[in-house]
């Protein structure tokens, strides 16, 4: 992996298929501080494909830090977690699970799984723009990204 | 999102007066939390196995763990920790002076939850954990004790 240059934006992948969240999601990170690209993908297969590059992703970036949501259709999300991190030239992005699906059971397997944090996903839209915000200020400006 | 039951962290840090600092920084936090300081990797290890002395001791929430440590240094514990299903799931945040690409990718590598380096201020640091505390006591759902 490539080191990340200080100027160069940070390349977010967000794996999540209601369009809405997806949105909002974004709208958060646009206000961020940082700049960064979100690439956004809406199932499990796109967002295997686009960290391995493969098809149309030959070209895409290797992310910084992923974003995925656990229901999603094709491949659930802890496949794509599961498959993400055990893949050695992947296993190093920081990945956090956002999910309305916080049953213990998906919290308990998601860190098993290694994912790096899980963020509930709030219902109301307001509560929603914080908790990205939130990731924003904590993995683009405190944490030190691989 | 405010919880009854204190959040337990497990503070392994040879420094005191890191430790004093990161004590007074999460004492201001929004959310109740007790916090367990160890010296050394070795006894990171004992607390987390709950041995020797700590028989007692509740099961850490968060780990929060430098890397350079006396007896076992923090790759050592962190590779125990994530290689231990028994203690895999709790998150575990490097807190370290190393800036060193090496240092970020292999603490990645063996699974660090986040990386965090230590501000020489103290001013920056204070905020440094109170991000901590706020991110992983406050947004982030913790394992389910």
């Amino acid at each position: 992996m490539s080191k990340r240059t200080e100027s160069a934006p940070i390349e977010v992948l967000l794996i999540e298929d209601d369009r809405a969240d997806a949105d909002l999601t974004m709208r958060a990170l646009s206000r961020a501080k940082l700049h960064n690209h979100v690439h956004h993908v809406t199932d499990g297969h796109a967002a295997l494909a686009f960290v391995r590059r493969e098809g149309t992703y030959a070209t895409a970036p290797v992310p910084d830090l992923i974003l995925l949501d656990l229901n999603l259709p094709g491949r659930d999300g802890l496949e794509v977690l599961e498959e993400i991190k055990r893949d050695e030239r992947l296993r190093t992005i920081p990945l956090i699970v956002i999910s309305a699906s916080d049953s213990p059971e998906n919290v308990r397997r998601s860190y098993q799984l290694h994912a790096n944090a899980f963020v509930p996903k709030p219902l109301d839209p307001e509560k929603f723009l914080e908790a990205v915000g939130s990731i924003e200020q904590f993995w683009l400006q405190v944490v030190k990204l691989p | 999102m405010t919880t009854p039951v204190p959040v337990e962290v497990l503070l392994v840090e040879d420094n005191p007066g890191d430790v004093r600092l990161t004590r007074e920084a999460l004492r201001d936090g929004k959310v109740r939390n007790n916090l367990h300081a160890v010296p050394d990797g070795v006894e990171a290890m004992a607390f987390l196995r709950q041995t020797g002395p700590y028989t007692d001791v509740p099961r850490p929430d968060v780990i929060l763990l430098d890397l350079n440590l006396p007896k076992k240094n923090g790759r050592e514990v962190l590779e125990e920790i994530k290689g231990d299903a028994a203690l895999q799931d709790i998150p575990v945040v490097v807190l370290t002076t190393s800036q060193a690409e090496q240092d970020i990718l292999e603490s990645y590598r063996l699974r660090a939850n986040a990386y965090v380096t230590k501000p020489v201020g103290l001013q920056q640091f204070l905020t440094v954990v109170q991000s901590i505390e706020h991110f992983w006591f406050e947004i982030v759902k913790l394992v389910p004790r």
